[in-house]
């Protein structure tokens, strides 16, 4: 494939009178890990739920692969959704099914395969995140970190080619941090998705990123390799990635 | 100068706002006419709306007509005409009390719940998650939801009827001693089949005026909790209010 899989070039957005985003530039290559980070309220989910079509720029486009999306409609826009995949920040489970339910869902909906296979997959995928036995449960009976992990198995069932993952490990304990993360390597690995994800675990997205762009003042103020962002010297990524509450951005 | 501006902001927002509840209806009914309709969250909804609102509907049903027994008797004494009890209370219940009542009852009971449920499946994004997977929720939301209002309004109503006309009986006939055969022969004599056509049509239409008030103020509702509980209050005053309405302009069109 030419050209990279998701261009964002520009895209403003505002929310009467409050402007979150003021010309957002980045672009996500196919297969790579591209890590947002940035600071809470600065945006980020707001630019995921851009690249679903759930939100509109006012200004600006978003391309993938070629596609510009906000002049989608109707069974293309579905078409393109159908590639996606998301975890939303709340998880977003239909809390009146059950977990088992809620993985198998997409299956029922969108595909025709018998019970039989729909059961065998939906538990395969609870199973790798490690509820194989919570299958019977409703979203509101488990932990939130329970079901952090089953709106990760769901936004994976349908094996989409790009996988947007709000705060998956935000409010987890550091080895389900750490176990959520390998399995998302390991997953990349196995179905070489491509991964946004937004995340505020820093230095452990270090580890797993290919790329890290940092989200600050409604713009990407520096996007590189893990590497290159660690030793960055602007000092909003400086001050940011080292949590210093001294520097250029002001807790408010 | 003040008051002319913030009147005409007022104005500006109402009629933004019933345009929007105009194109929410037009959609939806645009989806209902698309299949593939989904049969099992249809019948979730008609337990929701029907089956769960039965014992409500019993009971004010059984007592409205147990107080118009008592009410239209002490008035048609009046003019010594009490053999007309039977044909006074079955039509104020047909044509008029049975719809209403039992729409303003639904609303209250299941119409709320409605709104509540739906308001937090758009803030916890759960429609947003839908959109994601490309599954429309106009078609898994709120067709079955009209759909079984217009299933389930008409049923509740004849079953508040029925019950009504069997309290009048029972207040008219056992205890203020009116004949039995006068009680429901008069009935058979005076009220025709454009009465039971008049009370259908109206319950027909009030199920369709309430899961449209209850889906969209859920749909559209604000954020946090604060949102949920204002889109819910919302939906029972503006259901109860636009079923009176209407029904003043079905019941002058109709007569
Ligand atoms: N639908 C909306 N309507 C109005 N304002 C909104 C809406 N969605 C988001 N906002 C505003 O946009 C800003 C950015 O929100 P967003 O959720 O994108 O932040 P975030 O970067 O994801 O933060 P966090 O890390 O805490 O999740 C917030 O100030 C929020 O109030
Ligand atoms: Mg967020």
């Amino acid at each position: 494939m030419s050209g990279p899989m998701v261009e964002i070039r520009n895209v403003h957005k505002s929310f009467g009178g409050q402007q979150v985003l003021r010309g957002v530039d980045l672009q996500v290559t196919q297969g790579e890990i591209l890590v947002i980070i940035g600071r809470s309220g600065g945006g980020k989910s707001v630019l995921l739920k851009h690249l679903m079509g759930l939100l509109k720029p006012d200004q600006g486009e978003i391309m993938i692969s070629g596609q510009e999306i906000s002049r989608l409609r109707g069974r293309e826009l579905d078409q393109l959704r159908e590639r996606f995949g998301v975890v939303f920040q709340g998880g977003a489970l239909f809390d009146s099914l059950t977990v088992f339910e809620n993985v198998a869902f997409p299956l029922r909906e969108k595909t025709r395969l018998p019970e039989e296979a729909i059961r065998e997959k939906a538990l395969t995928l609870l199973k790798q995140v490690g509820l194989a036995d919570m299958g019977h449960k409703y979203p509101a009976e488990v932990s939130g970190g329970m079901r952090k992990r089953v709106a990760l198995a769901r936004a994976l069932t349908m094996e989409p080619e790009v996988v947007l993952f709000d705060e998956p490990t935000t409010g987890l304990d550091p080895i389900m941090v750490n176990a959520i993360h390998r399995l998302i390597l390991d997953l990349h690995r196995r179905v070489g998705f491509t991964a946004i994800l937004v995340s505020h675990e820093i230095p452990e997205i270090f580890g797993i990123a290919d790329r890290v762009a940092m989200l600050h003042r409604g713009a990407v103020v520096e996007a590189g390799t893990p590497e290159a962002i660690q030793a960055s010297t602007n000092p909003v990524v400086r001050q940011f990635i080292t949590g210093d509450p001294e520097g250029p951005i002001q807790p408010d | 100068m003040r008051i002319l501006r913030l009147l005409g902001e007022w104005v500006l927002t109402s009629l933004r706002g019933g345009g929007r509840m105009m194109i929410f209806l037009g959609t939806a009914l645009f989806w209902i006419f698309l299949p593939p309709l989904k049969w099992r969250r249809m019948i979730a909804r008609i337990h929701f709306i029907g089956a769960k609102s039965l014992v409500v509907i019993l009971l004010t049903g059984a007592f409205t007509g147990m107080v118009l027994g008592l009410q239209v008797f002490y008035t048609l004494t009046k003019f010594g005409s009490e053999a007309f009890l039977g044909p006074a209370v079955a039509l104020s219940l047909i044509r008029e009390l049975g719809p209403v009542l039992c729409a303003l009852m639904v609303t209250g009971r299941a119409g709320s719940a409605l709104t509540a449920e739906i308001g937090i499946m758009r803030i916890t994004e759960q429609i947003d998650a839908l959109t994601a997977m490309a599954l429309n929720p106009m078609r898994y939301l709120i067709v079955p939801t009209i759909l079984a209002g217009l299933i389930a309004f008409p049923l509740l109503t004849a079953i508040f009827d029925l019950v009504g006309i069997y309290g009048g009986y029972l207040v008219g006939v056992k205890l203020l001693g009116i004949g039995e055969g006068t009680y429901f022969g008069e009935m058979e004599t005076y009220v025709d089949l454009w009465d039971i056509t008049q009370g259908i049509l109206k319950s027909l239409s009030f199920g369709l005026l309430v899961t449209w008030v209850c889906c969209y103020k859920g749909f559209y509702a604000g954020y946090g909790a604060e949102g949920v509980s204002r889109a819910t209050t919302e939906a029972v005053v503006l259901s109860s209010v636009l079923i009176l309405v209407w029904d003043y302009f079905v019941g002058s069109v109709l007569l």
